[in-house]
Protein backbone atom coordinates (compact mmCIF):
# COMPACT_ATOMS: atom_id res chain seq x y z
CA UNK A 1 0.00 0.00 0.00
CA UNK A 2 1.12 3.59 -0.70
CA UNK A 3 0.98 6.10 2.09
CA UNK A 4 -0.21 9.09 -0.64
CA UNK A 5 -1.01 8.77 -3.81
CA UNK A 6 -1.16 12.22 -5.44
CA UNK A 7 -2.69 12.08 -9.18
CA UNK A 8 -3.26 15.58 -10.98
CA UNK A 9 -2.64 17.90 -8.34
CA UNK A 10 -2.65 21.74 -9.54
CA UNK A 11 -3.37 24.73 -7.89
CA UNK A 12 -3.81 28.29 -8.98
CA UNK A 13 -4.22 31.00 -6.36
CA UNK A 14 -6.10 33.94 -6.83
CA UNK A 15 -3.51 36.11 -8.22
CA UNK A 16 -3.23 33.92 -10.92
CA UNK A 17 0.03 32.15 -9.94
CA UNK A 18 0.11 28.42 -11.03
CA UNK A 19 2.05 27.02 -7.50
CA UNK A 20 1.14 23.44 -9.26
CA UNK A 21 0.70 21.87 -12.24
CA UNK A 22 -1.15 18.71 -12.50
CA UNK A 23 1.43 16.84 -10.50
CA UNK A 24 1.11 13.25 -10.42
CA UNK A 25 3.18 11.16 -7.45
CA UNK A 26 3.55 7.82 -5.03
CA UNK A 27 5.04 7.77 -1.78
CA UNK A 28 5.28 4.00 -0.86
CA UNK A 29 4.06 3.27 2.96
CA UNK A 30 7.36 3.05 5.07
CA UNK A 31 9.51 5.00 2.49
CA UNK A 32 11.71 8.17 3.56
CA UNK A 33 10.90 10.47 0.77
CA UNK A 34 12.57 13.68 -0.48
CA UNK A 35 10.75 16.27 -1.65
CA UNK A 36 13.14 18.84 -3.32
CA UNK A 37 12.81 21.84 -5.26
CA UNK A 38 14.22 25.59 -5.54
CA UNK A 39 12.34 28.10 -3.76
CA UNK A 40 8.95 29.30 -4.78
CA UNK A 41 8.98 25.43 -6.55
CA UNK A 42 5.32 24.28 -5.29
CA UNK A 43 6.76 22.16 -2.16
CA UNK A 44 5.04 24.03 -0.08
CA UNK A 45 1.90 24.56 -1.36
CA UNK A 46 1.33 20.48 -2.33
CA UNK A 47 2.37 20.17 1.54
CA UNK A 48 -0.26 22.88 2.38
CA UNK A 49 -3.07 21.16 0.12
CA UNK A 50 -2.18 17.71 2.11
CA UNK A 51 -2.18 19.44 5.50
CA UNK A 52 -5.53 20.79 4.48
CA UNK A 53 -4.11 24.72 4.77
CA UNK A 54 -4.31 25.34 1.06
CA UNK A 55 -7.55 24.29 -1.07
CA UNK A 56 -6.19 22.48 -4.38
CA UNK A 57 -8.04 23.81 -7.61
CA UNK A 58 -7.98 20.49 -9.04
CA UNK A 59 -6.51 16.19 -8.53
CA UNK A 60 -7.23 13.94 -5.90
CA UNK A 61 -5.20 12.31 -3.02
CA UNK A 62 -5.29 9.30 -1.28
CA UNK A 63 -3.78 8.49 2.28
CA UNK A 64 -3.78 4.85 3.10
CA UNK A 65 -5.86 4.36 0.42
CA UNK A 66 -8.78 7.11 1.94
CA UNK A 67 -10.27 9.92 -0.45
CA UNK A 68 -7.95 12.77 1.56
CA UNK A 69 -10.55 15.44 0.47
CA UNK A 70 -13.56 13.20 1.54
CA UNK A 71 -12.10 11.55 4.63
CA UNK A 72 -10.53 14.75 6.29
CA UNK A 73 -10.78 14.00 9.64
CA UNK A 74 -9.61 10.26 8.98
CA UNK A 75 -6.48 11.26 7.08
CA UNK A 76 -5.87 14.04 9.87
CA UNK A 77 -5.61 11.55 12.44
CA UNK A 78 -2.50 10.18 10.88
CA UNK A 79 -0.49 12.91 9.69
CA UNK A 80 1.52 15.11 11.25
CA UNK A 81 3.07 18.15 9.98
CA UNK A 82 5.84 20.34 10.94
CA UNK A 83 5.36 24.03 9.06
CA UNK A 84 7.51 25.40 7.43
CA UNK A 85 6.78 29.02 8.77
CA UNK A 86 7.46 29.01 13.07
CA UNK A 87 4.28 29.36 14.45
CA UNK A 88 4.24 29.11 18.21
CA UNK A 89 1.34 30.12 21.07
CA UNK A 90 3.10 32.67 23.21
CA UNK A 91 1.24 32.08 26.58
CA UNK A 92 1.80 28.43 26.71
CA UNK A 93 4.93 26.57 28.00
CA UNK A 94 6.36 23.54 25.42
CA UNK A 95 4.36 20.96 27.49
CA UNK A 96 1.26 23.03 27.52
CA UNK A 97 1.49 22.86 23.80
CA UNK A 98 2.35 19.26 23.09
CA UNK A 99 -0.84 18.07 25.55
CA UNK A 100 -3.35 20.94 23.89
CA UNK A 101 -1.87 19.50 20.19
CA UNK A 102 -2.39 15.60 21.58
CA UNK A 103 -6.26 16.75 22.96
CA UNK A 104 -7.00 18.29 19.58
CA UNK A 105 -6.12 15.31 17.61
CA UNK A 106 -8.36 13.15 20.01
CA UNK A 107 -5.38 11.50 22.11
CA UNK A 108 -5.33 11.48 25.97
CA UNK A 109 -1.84 13.29 26.40
CA UNK A 110 0.42 10.67 27.07
CA UNK A 111 3.32 11.91 29.21
CA UNK A 112 6.07 9.41 28.97
CA UNK A 113 5.53 9.87 25.14
CA UNK A 114 5.53 13.84 25.57
CA UNK A 115 8.51 13.46 28.03
CA UNK A 116 10.42 11.18 25.16
CA UNK A 117 9.76 13.49 22.61
CA UNK A 118 10.95 16.76 24.60
CA UNK A 119 14.46 14.67 25.88
CA UNK A 120 14.86 13.89 21.90
CA UNK A 121 14.32 17.45 20.45
CA UNK A 122 16.68 18.58 23.73
CA UNK A 123 14.00 20.39 25.25
CA UNK A 124 13.12 19.09 28.31
CA UNK A 125 14.78 22.02 30.39
CA UNK A 126 12.79 24.52 28.31
CA UNK A 127 9.47 22.29 28.70
CA UNK A 128 8.04 24.79 31.78
CA UNK A 129 9.05 28.45 29.36
CA UNK A 130 6.89 30.02 27.71
CA UNK A 131 7.33 30.17 24.23
CA UNK A 132 8.47 33.42 23.28
CA UNK A 133 11.08 32.75 25.40
CA UNK A 134 13.06 29.90 22.75
CA UNK A 135 15.02 30.63 20.64
CA UNK A 136 14.07 30.10 16.70
CA UNK A 137 15.85 26.90 17.01
CA UNK A 138 13.32 25.67 19.53
CA UNK A 139 10.54 27.02 18.30
CA UNK A 140 11.11 24.86 15.47
CA UNK A 141 12.21 21.50 17.14
CA UNK A 142 8.67 22.24 19.02
CA UNK A 143 6.72 22.22 15.95
CA UNK A 144 8.29 18.92 15.46
CA UNK A 145 7.34 17.50 18.59
CA UNK A 146 4.07 19.41 17.50
CA UNK A 147 3.40 16.83 14.74
CA UNK A 148 4.99 14.07 16.34
CA UNK A 149 2.48 13.72 19.74
CA UNK A 150 -0.17 11.89 18.60
CA UNK A 151 2.20 9.23 16.82
CA UNK A 152 1.38 9.58 13.33
CA UNK A 153 1.64 7.18 10.26
CA UNK A 154 3.01 10.09 7.90
CA UNK A 155 5.37 12.55 9.26
CA UNK A 156 5.72 15.53 7.00
CA UNK A 157 8.56 17.83 7.69
CA UNK A 158 8.62 21.29 5.11
CA UNK A 159 12.58 22.36 6.12
CA UNK A 160 12.28 20.90 10.08
CA UNK A 161 16.08 21.82 10.18
CA UNK A 162 16.29 25.65 9.03
CA UNK A 163 17.73 27.56 11.87
CA UNK A 164 18.92 24.49 13.75
CA UNK A 165 22.28 24.11 14.75
CA UNK A 166 24.69 20.96 13.52
CA UNK A 167 24.08 18.65 16.41
CA UNK A 168 21.05 19.13 16.83
CA UNK A 169 20.05 18.67 12.90
CA UNK A 170 22.33 15.16 13.35
CA UNK A 171 20.06 14.04 16.47
CA UNK A 172 16.68 15.38 15.22
CA UNK A 173 17.45 13.18 11.56
CA UNK A 174 18.94 10.28 13.67
CA UNK A 175 15.26 10.27 15.45
CA UNK A 176 13.67 10.56 12.12
CA UNK A 177 15.20 7.83 11.09
CA UNK A 178 14.32 5.71 13.97
CA UNK A 179 11.20 6.81 13.26
CA UNK A 180 10.81 5.57 9.73
CA UNK A 181 12.71 2.20 10.69
CA UNK A 182 9.40 1.50 12.84
CA UNK A 183 7.29 1.89 10.05
CA UNK A 184 6.46 5.98 9.75
CA UNK A 185 6.90 7.61 6.42
CA UNK A 186 8.26 10.76 5.97
CA UNK A 187 8.44 13.04 3.55
CA UNK A 188 10.68 15.54 3.53
CA UNK A 189 11.67 19.04 2.42
CA UNK A 190 14.47 20.42 2.99
CA UNK A 191 17.40 22.44 1.16
CA UNK A 192 20.14 20.46 2.97
CA UNK A 193 20.25 17.87 -0.06
CA UNK A 194 23.56 16.34 1.33
CA UNK A 195 20.90 15.19 4.51
CA UNK A 196 18.19 14.30 1.88
CA UNK A 197 20.89 12.03 -0.35
CA UNK A 198 21.92 10.39 3.24
CA UNK A 199 18.75 10.47 4.53
CA UNK A 200 15.88 9.31 1.71
CA UNK A 201 15.33 6.50 -0.29
CA UNK A 202 12.87 7.98 -2.76
CA UNK A 203 13.15 11.29 -4.00
CA UNK A 204 11.24 13.97 -6.47
CA UNK A 205 12.44 17.06 -7.57
CA UNK A 206 9.19 19.49 -8.78
CA UNK A 207 10.25 23.08 -10.54
CA UNK A 208 7.71 25.52 -11.50
CA UNK A 209 5.12 23.81 -9.82
CA UNK A 210 5.83 20.60 -12.67
CA UNK A 211 7.46 17.13 -11.43
CA UNK A 212 10.64 16.66 -12.99
CA UNK A 213 11.69 13.40 -11.74
CA UNK A 214 10.27 10.81 -8.95
CA UNK A 215 12.07 7.91 -8.03
CA UNK A 216 13.75 5.73 -6.01
CA UNK A 217 17.33 7.42 -4.43
CA UNK A 218 19.44 5.21 -5.68
CA UNK A 219 17.82 4.63 -9.00
CA UNK A 220 18.24 8.28 -9.84
CA UNK A 221 22.19 8.90 -8.91
CA UNK A 222 22.69 5.96 -10.52
CA UNK A 223 20.52 6.98 -14.00
CA UNK A 224 21.32 10.48 -14.16
CA UNK A 225 24.10 11.33 -12.10
CA UNK A 226 27.48 11.33 -13.67
CA UNK A 227 30.90 10.88 -13.15
CA UNK A 228 34.16 12.66 -14.10
CA UNK A 229 37.77 11.63 -14.84
CA UNK A 230 40.02 14.89 -14.06
CA UNK A 231 43.59 14.49 -15.30
CA UNK A 232 45.82 17.00 -13.83
CA UNK A 233 48.90 18.00 -15.97
CA UNK A 234 49.91 20.79 -13.49
CA UNK A 235 48.49 23.68 -16.41
CA UNK A 236 45.41 24.33 -18.17
CA UNK A 237 45.31 22.17 -21.68
CA UNK A 238 44.10 23.57 -24.97
CA UNK A 239 41.53 21.62 -26.52
CA UNK A 240 41.93 21.15 -30.26
CA UNK A 241 39.36 19.96 -32.83
CA UNK A 242 40.57 17.00 -33.13
CA UNK A 243 41.29 16.69 -29.87
CA UNK A 244 37.22 16.83 -29.71
CA UNK A 245 37.40 14.20 -32.42
CA UNK A 246 38.93 11.79 -30.63
CA UNK A 247 37.23 12.56 -27.56
CA UNK A 248 34.12 12.70 -28.88
CA UNK A 249 31.52 11.06 -26.58
CA UNK A 250 33.43 11.86 -23.24
CA UNK A 251 32.28 16.00 -23.18
CA UNK A 252 36.35 17.05 -23.17
CA UNK A 253 36.87 19.80 -21.29
CA UNK A 254 39.63 21.88 -20.13
CA UNK A 255 40.30 22.68 -16.82
CA UNK A 256 42.86 25.29 -14.58
CA UNK A 257 45.29 21.95 -14.37
CA UNK A 258 44.56 19.84 -16.91
CA UNK A 259 41.72 18.07 -18.55
CA UNK A 260 38.26 16.34 -17.39
CA UNK A 261 36.41 13.99 -18.97
CA UNK A 262 32.89 12.16 -18.58
CA UNK A 263 32.93 8.76 -17.46
CA UNK A 264 29.60 6.77 -18.98
CA UNK A 265 29.28 2.47 -18.54
CA UNK A 266 29.64 -0.11 -20.94
CA UNK A 267 26.92 -2.17 -22.58
CA UNK A 268 27.19 -4.74 -19.45
CA UNK A 269 27.43 -2.21 -17.03
CA UNK A 270 30.89 -1.62 -16.45
CA UNK A 271 32.38 1.31 -15.85
CA UNK A 272 34.31 3.35 -18.52
CA UNK A 273 37.05 4.10 -16.21
CA UNK A 274 39.58 2.08 -18.04
CA UNK A 275 39.18 2.99 -21.56
CA UNK A 276 38.44 6.54 -21.08
CA UNK A 277 41.92 6.22 -18.84
CA UNK A 278 43.71 4.66 -21.66
CA UNK A 279 42.51 7.65 -24.68
CA UNK A 280 43.51 10.40 -22.04
CA UNK A 281 46.72 9.15 -21.94
CA UNK A 282 47.06 8.14 -25.47
CA UNK A 283 46.48 11.90 -26.25
CA UNK A 284 47.62 13.95 -23.52
CA UNK A 285 50.40 11.39 -22.07
CA UNK A 286 50.71 10.39 -18.72
CA UNK A 287 48.80 12.84 -16.11
CA UNK A 288 50.74 14.56 -12.55
CA UNK A 289 47.84 13.11 -10.69
CA UNK A 290 44.09 12.04 -11.74
CA UNK A 291 40.42 11.17 -10.50
CA UNK A 292 36.99 10.15 -10.02
CA UNK A 293 34.72 13.17 -9.05
CA UNK A 294 30.68 11.34 -9.17
CA UNK A 295 27.74 14.14 -9.03
CA UNK A 296 26.18 14.14 -6.12
CA UNK A 297 22.56 15.20 -5.65
CA UNK A 298 23.23 18.50 -5.07
CA UNK A 299 24.40 18.60 -8.98
CA UNK A 300 21.33 16.10 -10.60
CA UNK A 301 19.60 18.75 -8.72
CA UNK A 302 21.09 21.60 -10.26
CA UNK A 303 21.12 19.96 -13.60
CA UNK A 304 17.55 18.94 -13.44
CA UNK A 305 16.37 22.13 -12.39
CA UNK A 306 18.41 24.68 -14.81
CA UNK A 307 17.16 22.42 -17.52
CA UNK A 308 13.37 23.14 -16.04
CA UNK A 309 14.29 26.96 -15.95
CA UNK A 310 15.73 26.30 -19.63
CA UNK A 311 19.67 26.65 -18.95
CA UNK A 312 20.94 23.01 -20.24
CA UNK A 313 24.00 24.27 -18.86
CA UNK A 314 25.65 20.60 -17.64
CA UNK A 315 27.33 20.34 -14.26
CA UNK A 316 30.44 22.13 -13.31
CA UNK A 317 33.46 19.73 -13.51
CA UNK A 318 35.42 20.30 -10.03
CA UNK A 319 38.40 18.35 -9.24
CA UNK B 1 -19.47 7.50 9.08
CA UNK B 2 -19.16 10.57 10.80
CA UNK B 3 -16.38 10.13 13.99
CA UNK B 4 -17.06 13.27 16.37
CA UNK B 5 -13.35 14.27 18.12
CA UNK B 6 -14.99 15.69 21.44
CA UNK B 7 -11.99 15.32 23.08
CA UNK B 8 -10.70 17.47 20.31
CA UNK B 9 -13.37 19.90 21.25
CA UNK B 10 -12.97 19.72 24.24
CA UNK B 11 -9.46 20.60 24.52
CA UNK B 12 -9.46 23.42 22.07
CA UNK B 13 -12.20 24.62 24.80
CA UNK B 14 -9.68 24.49 27.91
CA UNK B 15 -6.99 26.23 25.72
CA UNK B 16 -9.41 29.26 25.23
CA UNK B 17 -10.52 29.85 29.03
CA UNK B 18 -6.74 28.98 30.26
CA UNK B 19 -5.52 31.59 27.34
CA UNK B 20 -7.47 34.62 28.72
CA UNK B 21 -6.85 33.05 32.49
CA UNK B 22 -3.40 33.29 31.61
CA UNK B 23 -3.37 37.38 31.38
CA UNK B 24 -6.79 37.67 33.99
CA UNK B 25 -5.16 41.09 34.77
CA UNK B 26 -6.34 42.18 31.37
CA UNK B 27 -9.45 39.83 30.26
CA UNK B 28 -11.24 39.91 33.60
CA UNK B 29 -10.23 42.48 35.79
CA UNK B 30 -9.92 45.34 33.38
CA UNK B 31 -13.12 45.32 31.88
CA UNK B 32 -14.52 44.88 35.73
CA UNK B 33 -12.58 47.58 36.72
CA UNK B 34 -13.67 49.65 33.80
CA UNK B 35 -17.93 48.90 34.46
CA UNK B 36 -16.99 50.12 38.25
CA UNK B 37 -15.28 53.30 37.13
CA UNK B 38 -18.42 53.41 34.67
CA UNK B 39 -20.86 53.25 37.38
CA UNK B 40 -19.09 55.56 39.98
CA UNK B 41 -19.11 58.31 37.71
CA UNK B 42 -22.62 57.93 36.81
CA UNK B 43 -23.20 57.44 40.39
CA UNK B 44 -22.27 60.54 41.34
CA UNK B 45 -23.24 62.32 37.99
CA UNK B 46 -26.91 61.30 38.02
CA UNK B 47 -27.20 61.16 42.29
CA UNK B 48 -30.03 59.49 43.30
CA UNK B 49 -32.58 59.75 40.23
CA UNK B 50 -34.98 57.27 39.65
CA UNK B 51 -35.46 56.35 35.84
CA UNK B 52 -38.65 57.89 34.26
CA UNK B 53 -41.19 55.02 34.15
CA UNK B 54 -39.56 52.47 36.11
CA UNK B 55 -39.82 52.40 40.05
CA UNK B 56 -35.99 51.91 40.29
CA UNK B 57 -33.10 54.40 41.16
CA UNK B 58 -30.60 55.58 38.10
CA UNK B 59 -27.68 53.27 39.94
CA UNK B 60 -29.47 50.23 40.40
CA UNK B 61 -30.34 50.38 36.67
CA UNK B 62 -26.96 51.09 35.45
CA UNK B 63 -26.00 47.62 37.38
CA UNK B 64 -27.10 45.09 34.67
CA UNK B 65 -26.66 46.89 32.03
CA UNK B 66 -23.14 47.17 32.64
CA UNK B 67 -22.40 43.72 33.43
CA UNK B 68 -24.12 42.26 29.90
CA UNK B 69 -21.88 45.52 28.13
CA UNK B 70 -18.82 43.51 30.02
CA UNK B 71 -20.05 40.33 28.54
CA UNK B 72 -21.31 41.02 25.52
CA UNK B 73 -17.85 43.18 24.47
CA UNK B 74 -15.94 40.35 26.19
CA UNK B 75 -17.59 37.16 24.68
CA UNK B 76 -16.99 39.05 21.30
CA UNK B 77 -12.63 39.99 22.35
CA UNK B 78 -12.49 36.18 23.46
CA UNK B 79 -12.97 34.60 20.06
CA UNK B 80 -11.59 38.03 18.06
CA UNK B 81 -8.75 38.19 19.86
CA UNK B 82 -7.92 34.32 19.66
CA UNK B 83 -8.50 33.78 16.02
CA UNK B 84 -6.57 37.05 14.87
CA UNK B 85 -3.73 36.39 17.26
CA UNK B 86 -3.62 32.58 15.48
CA UNK B 87 -3.41 33.76 12.22
CA UNK B 88 -0.70 36.71 12.76
CA UNK B 89 1.44 34.02 14.65
CA UNK B 90 0.28 31.09 12.41
CA UNK B 91 -0.97 29.10 15.22
CA UNK B 92 -4.28 29.03 13.22
CA UNK B 93 -3.16 25.86 10.81
CA UNK B 94 -3.03 23.71 14.03
CA UNK B 95 -6.76 24.03 14.18
CA UNK B 96 -7.02 23.64 10.53
CA UNK B 97 -4.80 20.63 10.25
CA UNK B 98 -6.47 18.83 12.95
CA UNK B 99 -9.25 16.21 12.78
CA UNK B 100 -11.89 18.90 13.83
CA UNK B 101 -15.42 19.40 12.16
CA UNK B 102 -16.24 22.78 11.46
CA UNK B 103 -19.30 22.35 14.52
CA UNK B 104 -16.79 21.35 17.28
CA UNK B 105 -14.26 24.01 16.02
CA UNK B 106 -17.51 26.57 16.34
CA UNK B 107 -19.00 25.19 19.41
CA UNK B 108 -15.58 25.33 21.68
CA UNK B 109 -14.55 28.80 20.66
CA UNK B 110 -18.32 29.99 21.50
CA UNK B 111 -18.39 28.09 24.55
CA UNK B 112 -14.94 29.72 25.62
CA UNK B 113 -16.33 33.15 24.68
CA UNK B 114 -19.10 32.45 26.99
CA UNK B 115 -17.28 31.47 30.22
CA UNK B 116 -14.62 34.65 29.72
CA UNK B 117 -18.47 36.40 29.72
CA UNK B 118 -19.38 35.07 32.22
CA UNK B 119 -16.36 34.88 34.44
CA UNK B 120 -16.14 39.22 33.92
CA UNK B 121 -19.50 39.59 35.12
CA UNK B 122 -19.66 37.44 38.31
CA UNK B 123 -16.40 38.97 39.29
CA UNK B 124 -18.51 42.70 38.63
CA UNK B 125 -21.32 41.75 40.19
CA UNK B 126 -19.95 40.14 43.01
CA UNK B 127 -17.82 43.55 44.05
CA UNK B 128 -20.90 45.26 44.06
CA UNK B 129 -23.18 43.19 45.32
CA UNK B 130 -22.98 45.36 49.03
CA UNK B 131 -23.99 48.61 47.24
CA UNK B 132 -26.50 47.76 45.11
CA UNK B 133 -29.91 45.29 45.95
CA UNK B 134 -29.85 43.09 43.20
CA UNK B 135 -33.25 41.00 43.70
CA UNK B 136 -32.82 39.01 40.76
CA UNK B 137 -36.20 37.99 40.46
CA UNK B 138 -36.07 35.92 37.16
CA UNK B 139 -32.83 34.25 37.00
CA UNK B 140 -33.50 31.94 34.21
CA UNK B 141 -34.13 35.18 32.20
CA UNK B 142 -30.76 36.38 33.82
CA UNK B 143 -28.93 33.10 32.25
CA UNK B 144 -30.79 32.61 29.09
CA UNK B 145 -30.32 36.39 27.97
CA UNK B 146 -26.55 35.87 29.31
CA UNK B 147 -25.72 32.90 27.31
CA UNK B 148 -27.15 33.76 24.51
CA UNK B 149 -25.58 37.34 24.67
CA UNK B 150 -22.23 35.45 24.83
CA UNK B 151 -22.81 33.19 21.87
CA UNK B 152 -24.01 35.86 19.83
CA UNK B 153 -21.23 37.88 20.53
CA UNK B 154 -18.16 35.17 20.38
CA UNK B 155 -19.86 34.02 16.93
CA UNK B 156 -19.36 37.42 15.71
CA UNK B 157 -15.78 38.15 17.20
CA UNK B 158 -14.96 34.30 15.74
CA UNK B 159 -16.87 36.08 12.08
CA UNK B 160 -14.72 39.08 12.80
CA UNK B 161 -11.64 37.31 13.81
CA UNK B 162 -11.83 34.83 10.37
CA UNK B 163 -12.37 37.94 8.18
CA UNK B 164 -9.69 40.59 9.74
CA UNK B 165 -5.95 39.89 8.11
CA UNK B 166 -4.18 41.91 11.43
CA UNK B 167 -4.91 43.73 14.69
CA UNK B 168 -6.02 46.88 13.05
CA UNK B 169 -8.75 45.48 11.25
CA UNK B 170 -9.83 43.84 14.47
CA UNK B 171 -9.70 46.70 16.12
CA UNK B 172 -12.05 48.68 13.24
CA UNK B 173 -14.95 46.23 13.75
CA UNK B 174 -14.65 46.40 17.84
CA UNK B 175 -14.62 49.99 17.47
CA UNK B 176 -16.62 51.30 15.15
CA UNK B 177 -19.36 48.32 15.16
CA UNK B 178 -19.60 46.63 18.32
CA UNK B 179 -18.91 49.77 20.41
CA UNK B 180 -21.42 51.91 18.93
CA UNK B 181 -24.06 48.83 18.95
CA UNK B 182 -23.47 48.05 23.09
CA UNK B 183 -23.41 51.64 23.61
CA UNK B 184 -26.70 52.74 22.00
CA UNK B 185 -27.97 49.37 23.42
CA UNK B 186 -29.92 51.11 26.44
CA UNK B 187 -27.00 50.71 29.02
CA UNK B 188 -27.28 54.18 30.47
CA UNK B 189 -30.82 54.49 29.58
CA UNK B 190 -33.84 53.49 29.22
CA UNK B 191 -35.67 53.77 25.35
CA UNK B 192 -38.78 55.41 26.97
CA UNK B 193 -36.60 58.67 27.97
CA UNK B 194 -35.61 59.41 24.10
CA UNK B 195 -37.63 60.84 21.15
CA UNK B 196 -39.21 58.34 19.05
CA UNK B 197 -37.20 58.10 16.29
CA UNK B 198 -34.06 57.52 18.82
CA UNK B 199 -36.70 54.88 20.11
CA UNK B 200 -36.93 53.26 16.73
CA UNK B 201 -33.48 52.81 15.91
CA UNK B 202 -32.83 51.57 19.53
CA UNK B 203 -35.31 48.68 19.16
CA UNK B 204 -33.87 48.24 15.23
CA UNK B 205 -30.36 47.46 17.32
CA UNK B 206 -30.29 43.55 18.19
CA UNK B 207 -28.09 44.29 21.26
CA UNK B 208 -30.88 46.22 23.30
CA UNK B 209 -32.94 43.55 23.24
CA UNK B 210 -30.19 41.48 25.42
CA UNK B 211 -29.33 44.28 27.64
CA UNK B 212 -33.19 44.79 28.00
CA UNK B 213 -33.52 41.35 28.46
CA UNK B 214 -30.57 40.84 31.14
CA UNK B 215 -31.97 43.81 33.36
CA UNK B 216 -35.46 42.76 33.18
CA UNK B 217 -34.53 39.32 34.97
CA UNK B 218 -32.40 41.40 38.00
CA UNK B 219 -34.84 43.81 38.24
CA UNK B 220 -38.38 42.46 36.81
CA UNK B 221 -38.70 46.41 34.65
CA UNK B 222 -37.60 46.93 31.50
CA UNK B 223 -38.94 48.89 28.14
CA UNK B 224 -39.71 45.66 26.15
CA UNK B 225 -41.00 42.31 27.81
CA UNK B 226 -38.43 40.05 27.99
CA UNK B 227 -40.62 36.74 26.76
CA UNK B 228 -41.52 38.44 23.31
CA UNK B 229 -37.92 38.63 22.66
CA UNK B 230 -36.62 35.49 23.46
CA UNK B 231 -38.20 34.42 19.69
CA UNK B 232 -35.68 37.40 18.28
CA UNK B 233 -32.84 36.22 20.32
CA UNK B 234 -33.13 32.82 19.66
CA UNK B 235 -33.29 33.07 16.38
CA UNK B 236 -29.97 35.40 16.20
CA UNK B 237 -28.19 32.93 18.16
CA UNK B 238 -29.50 29.87 15.39
CA UNK B 239 -28.59 32.62 12.87
CA UNK B 240 -25.07 33.33 14.25
CA UNK B 241 -23.94 29.66 15.05
CA UNK B 242 -24.89 28.33 11.59
CA UNK B 243 -23.08 31.35 10.01
CA UNK B 244 -19.89 30.59 11.86
CA UNK B 245 -20.10 27.06 11.31
CA UNK B 246 -21.03 27.35 7.80
CA UNK B 247 -17.97 29.71 6.87
CA UNK B 248 -15.09 28.10 8.94
CA UNK B 249 -16.41 24.85 6.92
CA UNK B 250 -15.91 26.74 3.81
CA UNK B 251 -12.02 28.01 5.27
CA UNK B 252 -13.94 30.82 4.34
CA UNK B 253 -10.48 34.07 4.83
CA UNK B 254 -8.60 30.79 6.49
CA UNK B 255 -7.53 28.65 3.76
CA UNK B 256 -6.05 29.79 0.81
Amino acid sequence: MNAFEINGLSKVYENGNRALNDVSLTVPKGSFYALLGPNGAGKSTMINILADTVRPSSGTVSLLGHDLFNERNWCKRRMGVVPQEIAFDPFFTPREVLRFTSGLFGCKPDEAWLDELLDRLELTVHAGKKARQLSGGMRRRLLVAQALVHRPELVILDEPTAGVDVELRRKLWDFMRELNDAGTTILLTTHYLDEAEELCDHVAIIDHGALLTAQPMRALMRDIASSYLWLNYGQAVTLTDADHDALAGLEPRSSDEGVCLKLGRSENGDSTFHQTYQAAVARFGPPLDAGVRSEDLEDVFLRLTRRAGGDDAAAECKS
Amino acid sequence: MRQWNLLGAWSLFLREVRRFLKVKMQTIMTPALTAMLYLVIFRYAMGDRHVPGMNVDYFTFLVPGLAMMAMLQNAFANTSSSMIMGKVMGMHIYLLMAPLSAFEVVVAFLAGAVVRAVVVATVFLLVLMPFVDLSMPHPGIVLLYGICASIIMGGLGLIGGMWARDFDQVAMVTNFVILPLTFLSGVFYSVKQLPEFWQVINHANPFFYLTDGFRYGFLGVGDTDPYASVGVVLVTVVVTVIACWQLWRSGWHMKE
